[in-house]
């Protein structure tokens, strides 16, 4: 599905990216611990899409050094000036919506996207 | 061929300051495109962000500043971090998945959950930590582009 697509389905609001409603996800995963965050991109989590309530500056940048697609942030918590600014200049859509995150994730699997792994692996991965 | 020869190695040096966490990641984010531009794999360029952007974090929520090299081989890129700090008691203690010293700060930011080091060492090819109790840490590893 699209970033379009997306925002549609949880009625959400574009922060920051707007110009790339049209891009492809098919990927996404949860987080608001970023070193959780690290250790699922460690396995690949190319143009994936991240879930969170993690409002911090870093998360941006994190987003960054793994190459995630967009992030969407839940519960109607809405992104800092200095983050949306960050996005912007890093080029990273942000999205956020009311739903909580256990409904957003529902309404997103619901609709096809899948999780960019499974479970964790066994310490080796 | 030739051309390449020339071009590596090169090294950039990156300042860190302890508890400036307003820009922590940009120091990473800076390192990512570095090698973007150099044109690296997309794999080794996710292995290396993802390590530096836990070591640039370590430094800031521990140490007083730290100075993070980058050298860029054309078969392998290596990163150290220097910092000068309170210094890790027990090495091995650290490098337990789940140990942390993290402050309530650092875990409202999303991190210090104990995961930073093992997870570099789970993405490099090879990683050294050594450090001095209250003078500072040397972490350094190593990521080889064909592997």
């Amino acid at each position: 599905m699209t970033l379009g697509d997306i925002q549609k389905l949880l009625d959400a609001e574009v922060i920051a990216g707007s110009e790339n409603l049209g891009r492809e996800i098919s990927h996404a995963f949860a987080a608001d611990l970023l070193s959780d965050v690290l250790a699922i991109a460690r396995r690949g989590a190319d143009g994936a899409l991240l879930i969170t309530g993690n409002m911090t500056p870093q998360v941006i940048y994190t987003a960054d050094v793994v190459d995630l697609g967009a992030i969407l942030f839940v519960r109607g918590k809405r992104p800092t000036e200095p983050m949306i600014e960050l996005a912007n200049q890093i080029q990273i859509p942000l999205l956020m919506t009311s739903y909580i995150m256990f409904e957003t994730c529902g309404r997103l699997y619901h609709q096809g996207l899948k999780g960019c792994v499974e479970k964790a692996g066994d310490g080796a991965d | 061929m030739e051309q390449t020869e020339e071009r590596y190695p090169f090294h950039n040096t990156f300042r860190i300051e302890g508890g400036n966490f307003t820009h922590a990641g940009s120091v990473s984010s800076q390192v990512k495109r570095i090698l973007k531009e150099e044109r690296f794999p997309n794999s080794v360029i996710r292995r290396v962000s993802i390590a530096t952007f836990e070591a640039e974090m370590n430094v800031i929520c521990y140490a007083h500043w730290g100075i993070l090299t980058l050298l860029v081989f054309s078969d392998f890129i290596k990163v150290a971090i220097d910092d000068e700090g309170p210094g890790i008691h027990d090495v091995d203690q650290a490098m337990t998945e789940g140990f942390s010293t993290a402050s309530d700060k650092i875990r409202e930011l999303g991190f210090g959950a104990g995961m930073g080091l093992s997870n570099i060492k789970k993405v490099t090819d090879e990683m050294v930590l050594t450090s001095v109790v209250n003078q500072g840490t040397h972490l350094e590893f190593m990521v080889k582009v064909f592997s």
